[in-house]
């Protein structure tokens, strides 16, 4: 049995356990492995209400926020296929999370900790009166709000990704890679990452996780399952697909940076309860993920603009809003485990190593990613999965890790930098792998079969006319 | 009669349509263009993507005029529309055949 998850676990700080405190002053004897009858008594209005919130927010980050970030990037001509390709990938990955996707996602798995099973495919079984872990014990959330909340993050990921080979795809054959791409990636990982049987049940059953999970990784809102899942997929996929007719030899300039700006800005908005929102619970930990949300994200903004100052000699706007989500990117695995300075300087470091990305790298290898998926989403992804070993560390302020291997749970006795940074790298490399494997093969089986590049008139004339039969502005 | 077609720089306009109504022309049209002299452009990067626009935006003005009235058009043209930098614009003169105003059928100087 692997050694490093007895000391780490999902998301929960010791903050979170002096705030249920009271809760168990009122009920002295916590309930080990409660019924469903006992869950029922567990569960919190406040939580269940920001939970809630917190879902909606998620979607509002898909849409609008995402497809008018992405769509002012692209030129008049194709602004209406990004906004298309991301409401239906929204549509569809809902569809696809009710009908088999939670149930892959986040039913046990039993001895293989790699994907989970059929069992509440269709939701059979889960209902008004059924409940979902948190990350403290005894207390639940309803289990339609925990698959609400789930949604909105499968939603939104391959949604991410088309933001790689923008202007330059076939819409049916999108919406084919994006169910396969869900089934084959987004939910094993987030399986790897995310399942486990819970406080209250982990005591009696000691190796129901998911693999990462086990391992002790460390991803409190998604890095490696939404960021660095879609980043890669979207790296592959623009290599696959090829670069756009007159990548580098006429100007692409973004048709509208009012939308990239307006997107931008409803991002950092509904991020927090992308990030806040992991907490499951709304207490002292939600507080943190949120502060921390917010900081980050400012810290990162503000290095981008000072360097496009340093290098360019004019902080321009998208500079500042590609910081901007940069930041959130990087904050996202970190937020319930960082300080508020720390995720400061984690915000402070991301941009330029993702301004080094989208300029000089991508120029020097000369792929079209076109609205820079693979620089910001996959590289800050990165530096966030990493530097949450660092900024988790309680000697700098952050929230630890909590041994679920006790009941009830107590803070972690100790913690190492170096254990959690080989442990993350791992998480990384596993999730990098495994989603450009996936994505490699579907690209390709998509490529060599139905084709999923439109003709070059078409591409050149736009996609908007040619794939949807409308445009965008008509003066 | 003479066509006067002036290309000035876009905040130039109101300058150049004030001087000309002092000397007593009546009407002129306004079009947006973009063109190229040896005025350079700007460049514009997105996320290290460098486009150098070699179009400059430019107002091009267009005005009828009876051949009396072209010599002091053309100087307040110039007058106003210099900055006394490069890219402030050209003025072209044209001979003119025919004139028609629409509304009543009235031709040449009478219709300007």
């Amino acid at each position: 049995m692997k050694q490093g998850w007895k000391t780490a676990g999902l998301a929960l700080g010791a903050a979170a356990l002096v705030a249920a405190m009271p809760a168990w002053a009122q009920t002295p004897a916590l309930i080990k492995a409660p019924t469903v009858a006992q869950q029922a008594t567990m569960v919190n209005k406040g939580d269940t209400a920001w939970m809630l919130i917190s879902s909606a927010l998620v979607l509002m980050m898909s849409v609008p926020a995402l497809a008018l970030f992405y769509g002012g990037l692209v030129r008049t001509k194709n602004m209406l296929s990004v906004l298309m390709q991301v409401f239906m990938i929204v549509s569809v990955a809902s569809l696809v999370w009710v009908s088999w996707g939670y149930s892959i996602a986040f039913t046990s798995g039993g001895e293989n900790h790699f994907f989970g099973g059929l069992s509440k495919a269709f939701l059979v079984g889960v209902s008004a009166s059924t409940y979902g872990a948190t990350f403290s014990n005894n207390v639940y959330i309803p289990e339609f709000a925990f698959v609400c909340f789930q949604m909105t993050f499968a939603c939104i990921t391959p949604a991410l990704i088309v933001g790689a080979f923008a202007e330059r795809v076939k819409f049916t054959p999108l919406i084919i890679f994006t169910v396969l791409w869900m089934t084959l990636a987004y939910f094993p990982i987030a399986h790897m990452v995310w399942y486990w049987a819970g406080p209250d049940f982990l005591v009696d059953t000691p190796t129901d996780y998911g693999f990462l999970w086990g391992l002790g990784a460390l991803d409190f809102a998604g890095g490696t399952v939404v960021h660095i899942n879609a980043g890669i997929a979207g790296l592959v996929g623009c290599l696959v697909i090829g670069k756009r007719v007159g990548f580098k030899s006429e100007p692409m300039p973004p048709h509208s940076l009012t939308m990239t700006m307006i997107g931008a800005s409803l991002l950092w908005v509904g991020w927090f309860g992308f990030n806040a929102g992991s907490n499951l619970e709304s207490n002292g930990v939600t507080a943190v993920a949120f502060i921390n949300t917010f900081v980050a994200t400012a810290a990162a903004a503000v290095s981008w603009a000072v360097i496009e100052q340093v290098v360019h000699k004019k902080p321009s706007l998208l500079g500042g809003v590609t910081g901007a989500v940069a930041g959130l990117v990087a904050i996202t695995p970190a937020s319930g485990y960082a300080a508020p300075m720390t995720s400061i300087v984690l915000g402070l470091v991301v941009s330029p190593i993702c301004f080094f990305f989208v300029t000089t790298v991508k120029n020097k290898l000369k792929y079209d990613d076109s609205l820079d998926v693979f620089g910001v989403h996959c590289i800050g992804g990165i530096i966030g999965a990493l530097g949450t070993a660092i900024v988790a560390d309680p000697a700098l302020g952050g929230q630890g890790v909590i041994d679920y291997t006790k009941f009830p749970a107590v803070a972690a006795s100790s913690y190492s930098i170096a254990t959690q940074l080989w442990i993350q790298a791992k998480a990384v490399g596993l999730t990098l792998a495994w989603s450009g494997l996936v994505s490699a093969i579907l690209f390709y089986g998509l490529k060599l079969t139905i084709g999923i590049r439109p003709s070059k008139e078409v591409e050149v004339e736009g996609l908007d006319i040619n794939e949807h039969g409308e445009r965008a502005y008509n003066y | 009669m003479k066509l006067i077609i002036a290309i000035i720089k876009p905040f130039k306009l109101d300058e150049v349509r004030e001087a000309l109504t002092t000397v007593g022309v009546t009407g002129m049209t306004v079009t947006e263009v973009k063109g190229f002299g040896r005025q350079k452009g700007q460049t514009e990067i997105y996320r290290g993507a460098e486009y150098s626009t070699n179009m400059v935006p430019k107002i091009k003005i267009e005005v009828a005029v009876g051949s009396d009235l072209a010599d002091r058009a053309v100087e307040a043209i110039q007058a106003a529309a210099s900055t006394g930098a490069i890219g402030d614009g050209k003025i072209f003169v044209l001979d003119m055949g025919q004139a028609v105003r629409i509304r009543t059928g009235e031709t040449d100087e009478t219709a300007l």
